[in-house]
């Protein structure tokens, strides 16, 4: 697997922009400033980085609940998703979607989703659009380990299966279905396990490692392009918040968190790099305070934005 | 003009709108060789081949959700589901995907899509085979909802949905396959959201939707033989719904009686009859009457299935009675 140092600089920066995003998210709705409610995405970043730098404007994703992540790794504007956080009507969805339905779809991004499970089906629907077409383009599903249990995913992994689509199902297994341990909510340890029942490759990697994801994702696309069909790919992770903002976590110990804080993808990921000499200190913060600036013009562009009209309200049901 | 049967007419439209557009294509259970379970895709797949004429598992989240997300990269797909009591299983798909993405997305996205479903009683099916389930869909923003009566109509408005920019759910009865009608050979459109008159009468306005249109119009001739002139109108599609023609119609005749299949209670009976209400109180004679199956499910044995579906007698009583 061959990946440039420019690549490797840029997952860093991407790993970074999200971080720094969802920690903003997360003061503002400590603060009161969103509505509704925020499910994020830090301690889980590699993942979303690494499987989309694997990917093409073109290629589509289908993201969930907790989608943050996957809009910025396949090029979301920090502008319009912030606006679209505070329900804004410059936001991606003019204020209709909010954090749960962050969709771009000139980006590829066919939605968050505020089901769990909800996007498998419709990743075989876009991956099924380009198979007609014949275009190379793949689809890549994103479904934590909750989703994994659903019905819909199975449903979706058996028919991507049966008709070769190219889709990769990207598992991000976080522990967690909201207060469930996976230990509750299935008998296998690997979700990967489950991608034998289908006849496609079962990848399990750590998920915490940008790099693991990228190769395991990479051969996944390849796969997926040159239609060899679909692969699952699970990504062992954690959520370091709660399932959302405000959860009180009374179902996990403080050690476990710290365990996976000491785990952090974006330490390791930097840590290897200036071992190798590809990123320097110096670097690295021109980095974080470039990204800073970036988010502080994205918070600036969504408290500035008006609200939508009520007016707006009865518009885009129908086209 | 030929006389084709409403099954050939939707398959017709299917037909000429897969030749017009090569992003058409068909998806469902046993809808290729085995030309669907009732037939109504018969001959597409040895016309266009597996790639457009797609069988499918039985797997209905599976197809849904594959013409949804075809549909926002732009294909237009034609999905069936073999009876539209199995979209349960499949719910999720349409009404909180396909049916919120435009919305939830800022009208970023439009998801062209037809979900064809037969529904209705009559073929002793019983009960997970035979429901009318037309009201939940119309309780949907987002979806769009038609139920042809006859096989002109069934021929228009599925070449009107297949072109629609909207997830539509075009409800089949399955007691009307059979019945034939003129059905021009060229493709043509009608208008989703206009309703027709299918019989002019000045003394009440019955509105009814799919099997019981004929029932209706059934009615409409005993009644004409007691001296009552019944307007029937089917509106043909129920999102988006004509209620001005059914305004139009009540102003005129001053009495109201809706008939559906579905059970009565939370059917679109009610929706028809508030609208009236609000709209056209004063210009009725009579309390608005509606007609739907008791609040069962429908039943297997014949003398009971029979007992469930509304009959032209129960029309006529409803109509005499409205007039004391």
């Amino acid at each position: 697997m061959s990946i440039t140092n420019e690549q490797m600089i840029q997952m860093f920066t991407t790993m970074n922009k999200i971080r720094q995003f969802e920690t903003r998210v997360q003061e503002f709705f400590a603060d009161g400033r969103i509505p509704g409610f925020v499910h994020l995405y830090i301690g889980e970043e590699a993942i979303a980085t690494g499987a989309c730098a694997t990917l093409r404007k073109e290629d589509c994703i289908t993201s969930t609940h907790r989608g943050h992540g996957h809009l910025i790794a396949k090029g979301g504007d920090l502008k319009l998703m912030m606006a679209e956080i505070f329900g804004k009507k410059t936001g991606y969805c003019k204020g209709k979607g909010g954090s749960m339905h962050i969709a771009a779809v000139e980006l590829g991004i066919l939605g968050a989703n505020g089901i769990v499970g909800g996007g498998g089906p419709i990743a075989n629907g876009a991956a099924l659009a380009f198979q007609y077409r014949g275009q190379d383009n793949v689809a890549v599903c994103f479904f934590g380990d909750g989703a994994a249990n659903q019905g819909t995913t199975q449903e979706a992994m058996n028919l991507a299966s049966a008709w070769s689509l190219p889709v990769v199902f990207v598992n991000e297994n976080n522990g967690y279905g909201i207060s469930c341990p996976t230990s509750k909510s299935m008998a296998i340890t690997d979700i990967a396990d489950r991608a034998a029942a289908y006849d496609m490759p079962g990848v399990v990697v750590d998920g915490n490692d940008v790099l693991a994801v990228y190769e395991a994702v990479s051969e996944a696309v390849r796969r997926a392009r040159e239609g060899e069909g679909p692969s699952l790919i699970e990504c062992k992770t954690y959520r370091w918040r709660g399932h959302f903002e405000g959860d009180a976590c009374v179902y996990r110990d403080e050690n476990e968190v710290q365990s996976w804080v000491e785990r952090d993808p974006i330490r390791k990921l930097e840590e290897k790099l200036q071992e190798q000499g590809i990123l320097s200190p110096e670097k690295s913060r021109e980095i974080r305070d470039a990204l800073a600036k970036e988010l502080e013009a994205a918070v600036a562009f969504a408290e500035e934005s008006p609200l939508p009209s009520v007016d707006e309200l009865e518009e885009d049901v129908y086209a | 003009m030929a006389t084709k049967t409403y099954l050939q007419a939707l398959n017709e439209a299917m037909r000429q709108e897969m030749e017009r557009d090569p992003e058409v294509f068909i998806l469902g259970e046993d809808v290729g060789q085995f030309g669907g379970c009732f037939g109504v895709t018969q001959g597409l797949f040895e016309t266009f081949g597996e790639a457009r004429v797609k069988d499918t598992p039985i797997t209905e989240s599976a197809i849904v959700g594959a013409a949804t997300g075809a549909a926002a990269m732009g294909m237009r797909p034609v999905c069936e589901i073999m009876f539209v009591d199995f979209i349960g299983v499949a719910l999720d798909q349409l009404y909180n995907q396909a049916a919120k993405m435009r919305f939830m997305f800022g009208g970023k996205a439009k998801i062209p899509m037809v979900l064809r479903a037969p529904q209705g009683a009559g073929i002793g099916a019983a009960a997970q085979h035979s429901q009318s389930l037309e009201a939940w869909f119309a309780h949907v923003p987002g979806l769009k909802v038609v139920m042809p009566s006859t096989p002109y109509d069934a021929k228009g408005l599925l070449i009107a949905a297949i072109r629609d920019d909207n997830p539509v759910v075009f409800l089949e009865h399955k007691i009307l396959y059979g019945i034939e009608g003129e059905v021009p050979d060229e493709p043509y459109t009608i208008e989703l959201g206009k309703a027709k008159v299918q019989r002019e009468g000045n003394d009440v306005t019955i509105v009814a939707t799919a099997a019981m249109v004929h029932t209706a119009l059934e009615a409409a001739e005993q009644l004409a033989a007691d001296g009552i002139d019944a307007e029937v109108i089917d509106p043909r599609s129920l999102t988006p719904l004509d209620i001005d023609t059914i305004i139009d119609s009540v102003k005129k005749t001053h009495g109201l009686l809706i008939v559906h299949e579905a059970v009565r209670k939370g059917g679109v009976g009610g929706e028809i009859a508030a609208q009236v209400a609000e709209q056209a109180f004063d210009f009725l004679d009579a309390p608005i009457m509606r007609i739907g199956a008791p609040f069962t499910p429908v039943p297997f044995s014949p003398p009971l299935e029979k007992a469930f579906i509304p009959d032209a007698g129960a029309v006529v009583g409803a109509v005499k009675q409205m007039r004391g």
